[in-house]
């Protein structure tokens, strides 16, 4: 499918970006020599400022502006490489694909010529499948549940969603929501592996202002050691000389370990366990802590598994975590 | 277990397996799968793999275990350690088990034993050595397995009309002791852990929220679903209002109460509409599963295929150790039956007793031969 340079405006981050600047003929270096491309730098700028603010850019679809629109978040890749703040790399990512996700929402409710395209980026860049079928834009239930695990809300469980025959019902809106997380990775892989050689003097400024915006960003993160529920039950349970499932087990091992407890620390707290086994509970916490074969440290469990295996005993105090280790965590931005 | 039981348990076993090789295959890529196996008073042997029935049997006659695993995952490499098998998609399996449906029926054919002396009663301490650490071991109770079945149907009903799967792609077996086992060849075979979790939240009816069934912010506009629709919003409704002529009045009850109300009656339903199912098995995408038409040690019955659900009689389809008489001394507190046979209540009695009874009891931990 051939790109027209409005399409290539709107999903700078495809292949045909590229290519269009290179059929247009500029090179780096032309940045650093030519006056009149500053104002691309500019414009790069600030939709790296408007993306740190945690805005959408809004783009300029008059006809002379489309090329600039282009160049703009070419260069943009170009700044943050060169900056690799990775704050600034994941606002940049994330506002520029909730800005295409704006564009291929509207190209999959408009004709049907920009519905194939939608429907083909869609799929050509997260192996999903869209059809549509009456109002409704029909996805298998497998690439549904494939991406929708990258949501915390509730409302994007399988099982609040019209689900019939191996499909799962969306709206536009819902369809390219789905593609978020995966579009703001595939835009903050792009800068990660892009090549740069060497950068024309003209980039040195917007290079250093961006690096003073990024300082702003860092945050420290104040913890309590107050223990979230779901450990507090499991902890309970074993006291008591009760059954707690391996699951839980796993759970209350992987959380200790990440906190950074050691295996002789750990592991007297099973000793009440019914089927308690000494030599077993060493082997095991050893391997969950990577002491064998890969190396693999294993992670805590995040709350989501928790919920599904019974193990979630939520409190107020869990508001916006989505794993136990987070529990009592404060971020406190820089002044 | 005793020597001499384990001893007898082997040859029962032996016999099984030799008798019965027509039962017992290898699934599907078997040259992609991990077998396991455990044999009696033993720990776990897993990273085997195996290409055909054939060498399958020969492990089976030569170790005689006490139970016979393998992976619903497919790896490039299965007999390597875990980090480096290369694992490449895993069968969707779901374990029903009677013991996580809490029927009313459960403490009349359940016992408790001492995990120190195994010693059999039921008060808070042992009367033997006065632990207080009990394991609970329970026999066959047709109730239970009907309430197995209603699970069971519940599952398969969802998978097909909801999630698209065949009929023909999904093998149901009973699991040899207490439920049912469900592998399901489909496209959902690729889903992580995380993935199939998900799955199960469908499945079991969890998560849900009231807007999905037609809550509104401002909820004396909530347009509630209809008993036609598909999947769980059909489901709910014909829960909910029961025919088609109750929605109307029905509905302006519901909203009367209000939000939470709502929200408190769709929670309540998970239990009666969602399959209530491991989640464990399901989600592990690294387990080693019971082989299908294995003998279960747990009991001494076979992990059979169930080709006819309804009808399946697991204390009868399921036994296959022969009649002859063998002596036993017995301390099973609980009946039960067999092959249309009832057995016990036994207080430590000296008894001669059918094979497949004896094997059962001292599977079961409840008597040993004499």
């Amino acid at each position: 499918m051939k790109l027209g340079t409005e399409e290539i405006a709107k999903y700078p981050f495809l292949a045909e970006a590229g290519n269009y600047l290179r059929e247009k003929g500029f090179t780096l270096e032309q940045f650093g020599n030519d006056a009149d491309l500053k104002p691309i730098i500019d414009l790069a700028l600030s939709r790296i400022q408007t993306a740190a603010d945690g805005k959408i850019f809004n783009s300029d679809f008059s006809i002379k502006n489309l090329d600039i629109e282009v160049f703009s978040f070419l260069v943009a890749v170009i700044l943050l490489k060169q900056t690799n703040m990775n704050t600034l790399i994941k606002r940049f990512s994330l506002a520029e694909a909730r800005r295409a996700e704006k564009f291929l929402e509207k190209d999959l409710i408009n004709s049907h010529t920009n519905e194939e395209l939608a429907i083909k980026i869609i799929k050509d860049l997260f192996s999903m499948n869209v059809t549509k079928s009456a109002d409704y834009f029909v996805i298998p239930a497998s690439d549904y549940l494939m991406h929708s695990v990258h949501f915390h809300e509730q409302e994007w469980k399988l099982v609040n969603r019209l689900v019939d025959d191996g499909k799962v019902f969306l709206s536009a809106h819902e369809t390219v929501r789905l593609i978020r997380k995966e579009l703001d990775n595939f835009i903050a892989k792009k800068i990660q592996s892009a090549n740069i050689p060497s950068i024309p003097e003209s980039f040195r400024k917007p290079i250093e202002t961006l690096l003073i915006l990024g300082k702003k960003f860092t945050v420290q993160i104040v913890e309590t050691t107050e223990r979230p529920p779901c450990i507090k039950h499991a902890l309970e349970v074993l006291q008591k000389g009760e059954n707690l499932p391996h699951s839980g087990r796993f759970m209350l091992a992987t959380y200790l370990l990440n906190k950074g407890q050691t295996i002789e620390e750990i592991a007297p707290l099973f000793k009440n366990a019914p089927d308690y086994n000494e030599k077993i509970t060493l082997y095991q916490l050893k391997h969950l802590a990577g002491n064998f074969g890969s190396g693999t440290k294993y992670a805590c469990p995040s709350c989501e598994k928790l919920k599904s295996e019974n193990l979630c005993f939520a409190t107020p105090e869990c508001a916006n975590i989505i794993n136990p280790l987070q529990f009592g965590r404060k971020k406190i931005p820089n002044a | 277990m005793h020597d001499k039981d384990v001893k007898f348990l082997e040859e029962a076993f032996k016999k099984y397996y030799f008798d019965h090789f027509d039962l017992i295959h290898t699934p599907k890529n078997p040259e992609m799968r991990e077998f396991g196996y455990q044999k009696f008073n033993s720990g776990m042997i897993r990273h085997i793999s195996l290409k055909s029935d054939k060498e399958l049997h020969l492990l089976l006659m030569k170790n005689i275990p006490a139970d016979v695993y393998c992976s619903n995952a497919r790896y490039s490499f299965p007999n390597l350690p875990m980090a480096e098998k290369d694992w490449q998609n895993a069968d969707l399996i779901f374990d029903i088990d009677a013991k996580d449906l809490h029927l009313p029926c459960r403490q009349n054919h359940t016992i408790k034993k001492c995990t120190s002396c195994g010693k059999i009663g039921n008060s808070e301490s042992c009367p033997q050595c006065n632990a207080t650490k009990f394991e609970t071991v329970s026999v066959l109770c047709n109730d239970c397995i009907a309430g197995a079945k209603k699970e069971l149907d519940k599952l398969i009903t969802i998978l097909i009309s909801d999630l698209g799967i065949l009929r023909e792609n999904i093998t149901v077996y009973f699991s040899g002791n207490e439920g049912f086992h469900v592998h399901v060849t489909s496209v959902y075979e690729n889903l992580d852990s995380k993935q199939r979790a998900e799955l199960i939240d469908y499945l079991t009816f969890r998560g849900v929220t009231p807007e999905t069934f037609g809550a509104r912010t401002n909820f004396a506009k909530s347009v509630f679903p209809d008993l036609d629709d598909k999947g769980w919003l059909g489901r709910v409704s014909k829960a909910v209002f029961g025919a088609k002529s109750n929605k109307a009045k029905i509905s302006k009850q519901i909203i009367s109460e209000g939000y939470f109300p709502f929200k408190k009656k769709i929670e309540s339903l998970q239990k009666e509409l969602g399959a209530q199912i491991d989640p464990n098995v399901t989600i592990d995408v690294h387990r080693i599963f019971r082989l299908g038409g294995t003998i279960n040690s747990k009991s001494g019955l076979t992990k059979m295929l169930c080709t006819d659900i309804a009808k399946f009689n697991p204390s009868s389809d399921a036994c296959f150790i022969d009649e002859s008489e063998v002596s036993v001394i017995t301390d099973c507190p609980v009946s039960f039956r067999l092959k249309n046979k009832k057995f016990g209540p036994y207080n430590k009695e000296h008894l001669s007793v059918p094979k497949y009874a004896a094997v059962y009891m001292i599977c079961k931990g409840c008597a040993s031969i004499s």
